[in-house]
């Protein structure tokens, strides 16, 4: 799947190849714009939102739009990590010190592999909620061909959509909060791909181990 | 309201009481639809068009007097036409005019995101301003009447506005103005509720309709269109009338309790991170720098 080397001449380590990083940005930008008119159309509080995307107008043709662009990263990404993003028997120490790991006391903290089972969490719960946002968003999308006799399919899809939502939301603020603020270094992962040794060492003991393992067996 | 701006409070120079103080006036309006006396003539259909300057739209044929199922974007009022056989095995053609029912506790409006895209007015009209209107469809799911309909065209949503604008200048609404039985009445909420409730004992009385009422759905707070029905007890005959149709229950979880959560819970989240990094800060990686070369061996 993927042909860069892993440990780079520069003794820094790729931790997201270029297709790796593409996809995320897919998801990500279009999930931001998902989020901000989701929230215009979610309370009044926020309909200003609306205006400041060009009109809530606009932002309502473009949204369903943004969600088909949304689930073709989605799609993408399952393709492309769903293996590694599998529940492993390790995984439950891992969440048995998740107290630990939320104190930033990593070193008792269980190694972790190329994805610890946070992000696991978080893959799996947005490949979910994605699915039931894209149906249930269908309807919304075109609430005049759901016949009369069947509509109560369109409020069961306004809950479904308004729950899931609120479930990506707790998954993006830890996501985005966790990539920027506390742990540095995952922000540059995924914008120019590499970290460094030590961070590879640190976060995801189990894979650096294997890469190193890996590159040793190659020379 | 246009009344209550011609209501005197104080008058200059002037011995003696104010005109009209102290006078209880109702601002309420409702339109009553006897459907005892409707002949689905189709005139107020007309009526309709011409004051709101749409024009007759191409019609279907199944095998019925109904003409189109459902009212359309531009077509706010149609007659529901239901060929009912009785227990005794008489026929019975049940003819009602379908419109929107102005109800006192609007679906449409609980579900609406836009701001002032559905206004209600203290005389109990639930109008759409379509220049506010973001064509989401929100109030076609909350509406329990199946009456706002989405304009491909437009990318707006449109329904009946009682003759808001006829209204508003003292006039009564085009379809009451056309009706030639006079099955169509106007007037104050109270009015017409005694006129309907007057017409609906004769029905009992002398017409053997033992069931005949009045129908006023309290489940979204009363109606500003009410009908006096043959047999209140099964509205469903009218073309499908609701019998007891409210604002849908998972709208109101989702505009009331799930939206508190939801706000709570993301007020929450976004503080909450912050708290956790004032209090735990970043995750240090020790000696970050790629100083550590000779580790692999």
């Amino acid at each position: 799947m993927n042909r860069e080397p892993y440990l780079l001449p520069n003794g820094r380590v790729l931790r997201y190849s270029f297709r790796e990083r593409l996809i995320h940005w897919m998801a990500g930008i279009s999930y931001l714009y998902l989020l901000l008119s989701g929230l215009a159309f979610w309370t009044p509080w926020l309909f200003w939102i609306g205006v400041v995307l060009v009109g809530a107008t606009v932002a309502r043709e473009l949204h369903p739009w943004f969600g088909i662009l949304f689930m073709i990263a989605v799609a993408l990404m399952y393709n492309m990590w769903a293996r590694q993003m599998r529940k492993t028997p390790s995984d439950k120490a891992w969440w048995d010190a998740i107290g630990h790991y939320i104190r930033n006391e990593d070193d008792q903290v269980p190694s972790a592999d190329r994805f610890n089972p946070g992000q696991k969490l978080l893959f799996w719960g947005f490949f979910v909620f994605g699915i039931l946002l894209l149906i249930s968003g269908l309807v919304l999308w075109f609430p005049q061909y759901i016949p009369w006799n069947v509509h109560v399919v369109r409020q069961i899809s306004l809950f479904i959509h308004g729950v899931s939502f609120l479930f990506t939301v707790a998954l993006f603020i830890i996501h985005v909060y966790m990539g920027t603020a506390m742990e540095r270094g995952a922000f540059g992962s995924v914008i120019r791909g590499d970290v460094s040794r030590a961070w590879a060492d640190h976060h995801h003991h189990s894979w650096y181990e294997q890469l190193l393992r890996n590159s040793t067996t190659q020379k | 309201m246009s009344q209550a701006a011609t209501e005197i409070v104080r008058i200059s120079g002037h011995a003696g009481t104010v005109p009209g103080a102290g006078l209880n006036r109702e601002f309420a309006v409702c339109k009553l639809v006897d459907t005892t006396t409707c002949i689905g003539c189709k005139a107020c259909e007309v009526a309709c068009l011409e004051w709101n300057g749409y024009t007759f739209t191409q019609t279907t044929f199944d095998n019925s007097y109904q003409t189109m199922p459902e009212t359309a974007w531009n077509y706010w009022n149609l007659i529901k036409f239901n060929e009912h056989e009785r227990e005794d095995g008489s026929l019975m053609l049940l003819m009602r005019k379908d419109q929107c029912m102005h109800c006192a506790d609007p679906g449409c409006l609980a579900a609406c995101p836009a701001d002032a895209a559905i206004v209600q007015y203290a005389n109990g009209i639930v109008d759409f301003q379509e220049a506010n209107c973001i064509g989401c469809g929100y109030c076609m799911s909350g509406c329990p009447f199946n009456i706002p309909k989405f304009s491909p065209k437009a990318r707006k949503v449109f329904k009946c506005t009682l003759c808001n604008d006829r209204v508003s200048q003292g006039l009564e609404p085009a379809c009451i103005k056309a009706c030639p039985t006079g099955c169509l009445h106007f007037g104050t909420k109270s009015e017409m509720k005694e006129l309907a409730e007057t017409r609906a004992a004769q029905l009992r009385d002398h017409s053997g309709h033992r069931d005949a009422g009045v129908y006023d759905p309290e489940g979204v707070g009363g109606t500003h269109v009410i009908y006096v029905l043959h047999d209140a007890k099964h509205p469903e005959l009218y073309g499908g009338l609701p019998s007891n149709p409210r604002v849908p229950i998972l709208v109101q979880l989702w505009k009331k309790p799930l939206r508190w959560i939801g706000n709570f819970g993301i007020i929450f989240g976004a503080v909450g991170v912050f708290i956790h990094y004032l209090r735990f800060g970043p995750k240090i990686v020790k000696a970050d720098e790629p100083k550590t070369e000779g580790e692999g061996q």
